[in-house]
């Protein structure tokens, strides 16, 4: 099969595009444009081993230079895509160069939401984590007896604060709701990650709100909180979530919302696009949703290369999740979504626990802590579309293992 | 550099260099071996970097840690008694050579 494929955005999607078009054969052209100056890589180790020090940078990259040579892959580098012609099949680039296609995907992720300027979110020196500049802007201020200020407690925020804590740093972590990871977890795993972090002398200051980050020397140097008081930092980190690059598509008419509408073949409200990763918001029971996963960055990304080559069926999401803090390793097997209940599990090691989330009775995901059996049996009974009663789940005495022959 | 061979179940086989303390699951995505695949990124969190090591190299190998024999419950294919996560494989003198059989699809 031969024509041009285009693809916008040089993350872990687009390279999973790619490769799967060429593992599937795909004879014609893939060019990947990507704003960034790297090969596509991974993010996760950001906030992780990477700014820690403990993994260098050419093996962030999810291949090697090599890799794209041989498979005739082209990556136009450092360069923005600028618009979109749908009519005319064209993408124009920053540069002043357009590219035909037959086939674009957009695969252009996430920035992460920033402070309005009027509270300080303008500030210099104000650090984010989601690409390697910002983790290289933050690695070398990782030393010990600094003090580091982490606004949010998601999980990229509390990965930071875990390899500042572990390094000797000062942090304190300020969350506006009422509990760290409220957005994503339930209260028993926010309790777990609160404990943990305060075990490592890290001050976890929840539902507190910020009145305004503070400057001194003309950089961010710390905050004003809701409560009167003022914490002094060296390093102010923002992590508040963050917002799909949608502008291109919105710009050239394509279904947008909170995200780049796709139907379950990954396609656009035009037919010769798609869209995959975090970026697209797909439909998940009935529900418009946005995955912000390598799961799903690679699953979406392949996917759409599938129905490039002729692929009918349509995507379906098998949602899991990871994050690395101090000794701790969580596991998330499902999406937690509209869950009504929630029951817990004692891990048979010390330390080790599982969250369960019902909806209606039916288990629909599971938060394991330092638990990888537990986490690999709800990941499979889930994929099998079963649910393994609260009853059971909850009674640490009952051997959950059965439940992979059902 | 320590050699590192992949047998696909059609019996296509891969062999390349791999640099001394990278792991076998990045050794496989760099050398384009389909089949690893390594969502993680090699910190025992996928399972989709399983592999059969050959029963001549699986002394050598050892058996799996204590997380990655819970993790490997979670393989998409059957486990075996050689099955191990090719992440927690590193590539090193004592592994130079060694053969590793990639489970079918
Ligand atoms: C610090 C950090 C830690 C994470 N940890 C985990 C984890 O532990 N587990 C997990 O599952 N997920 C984790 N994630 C999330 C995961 O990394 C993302 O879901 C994944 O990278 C999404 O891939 P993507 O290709 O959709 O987008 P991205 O990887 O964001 O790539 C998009 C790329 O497109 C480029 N781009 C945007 N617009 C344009 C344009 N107009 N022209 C050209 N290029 C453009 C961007 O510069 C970017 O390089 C983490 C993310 C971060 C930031
Ligand atoms: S790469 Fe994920 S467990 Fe080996």
């Amino acid at each position: 099969m031969g024509g041009d494929v285009v693809i916008i955005g040089g993350g872990q999607a687009a390279a999973s595009c790619a490769a799967k078009l060429r593992a599937l054969g795909y004879g014609g052209t893939v060019t990947i444009v990507a704003a960034e100056p790297v090969l596509p890589y991974q993010r996760p180790p950001l906030s992780k081993k990477y700014v820690a020090g403990e993994l260098e940078r050419e093996r962030l990259l999810i291949r090697p230079a090599d890799w794209y040579v041989e498979q005739n892959v082209k990556v136009e580098r450092g360069v923005a895509a600028s618009a979109i012609d749908p009519a005319r099949r064209r993408v124009s680039l920053a540069d002043g160069r357009t590219l035909s296609y037959d086939s674009l995907v957009l695969a252009t992720g996430a920035r992460p939401r920033q402070l309005p300027a009027a509270i300080g979110g303008d500030l210099p020196g104000l650090l984010t984590m989601r690409d390697l500049a910002d983790a290289d802007r933050l690695a070398p201020d990782l030393k010990p007896a600094r003090r580091l200020l982490v606004v949010g407690g998601g999980y990229i925020g509390l990965e930071a604060a875990a390899v500042a804590a572990g390094k000797g740093l000062t942090v304190t972590v300020i969350e506006a709701a009422p509990r760290i990871l409220q957005r994503v977890a339930a209260t028993p795993t926010s309790d777990y990650f609160r404990a943990l972090h305060q075990r490592h002398g890290v001050d976890i200051r929840e539902g507190i709100s910020l009145v305004r980050l503070i400057a001194r020397d003309d950089r961010a140097g710390g905050a004003e909180l809701g409560d009167g008081t003022t914490i002094e930092a060296d390093i102010v980190l923002v992590g508040i979530g963050v917002l799909p690059n949608d502008d291109l598509a919105r710009a050239a008419g394509l279904g947008v919302e909170n995200g780049i509408l796709v139907d379950g073949s990954c396609r656009t409200s035009e037919a010769r696009i798609y869209a995959a990763g975090d970026c697209a918001s797909l439909l998940w029971q009935n529900e418009r949703i946005r995955l912000e996963s390598v799961q799903n960055a690679i699953d979406q990304g392949e996917h759409v290369a599938k129905v490039i080559m002729g692929e009918t069926a349509d995507y379906d999401p098998r949602p899991w999740f990871w994050s690395d803090q101090y000794d701790v390793k969580l596991q998330i097997a499902g999406l937690n979504r509209g869950y009504d209940s929630v029951i817990q599990r004692a891990g048979s090691r010390t330390g080790s626990q599982s969250v369960w989330y019902y909806r209606q009775g039916q288990m629909i995901a599971v938060d394991a802590m330092n638990d990888a059996l537990t986490y690999s049996i709800a990941k499979k009974v889930l994929e099998m579309g079963h649910s393994i009663p609260p009853e059971q789940a909850g009674d640490a005495s009952i051997d959950l293992k059965p439940w992979l022959k059902a | 550099m320590p050699k590192v061979t992949w047998i696909q179940p059609s019996g296509e086989k891969v062999t390349a260099d791999v640099p001394a303390g990278h792991n076998l699951m990045e050794a496989a995505v760099a050398n384009n071996v389909p089949g690893v695949i390594g969502e993680c990124g090699g910190c025992l969190s996928c399972a989709t970097c399983h592999v059969y090591v050959d029963a001549e190299w699986s002394d050598r190998a050892g058996p799996p840690g204590e997380m990655e024999n819970d993790m490997l419950e979670v393989t998409a294919a059957e486990r075996r008694g050689t099955s191990r996560l090719s992440c927690q494989l590193i590539a090193g003198d004592a592994l130079d050579g060694i053969v590793l059989h990639v489970p079918q699809a």
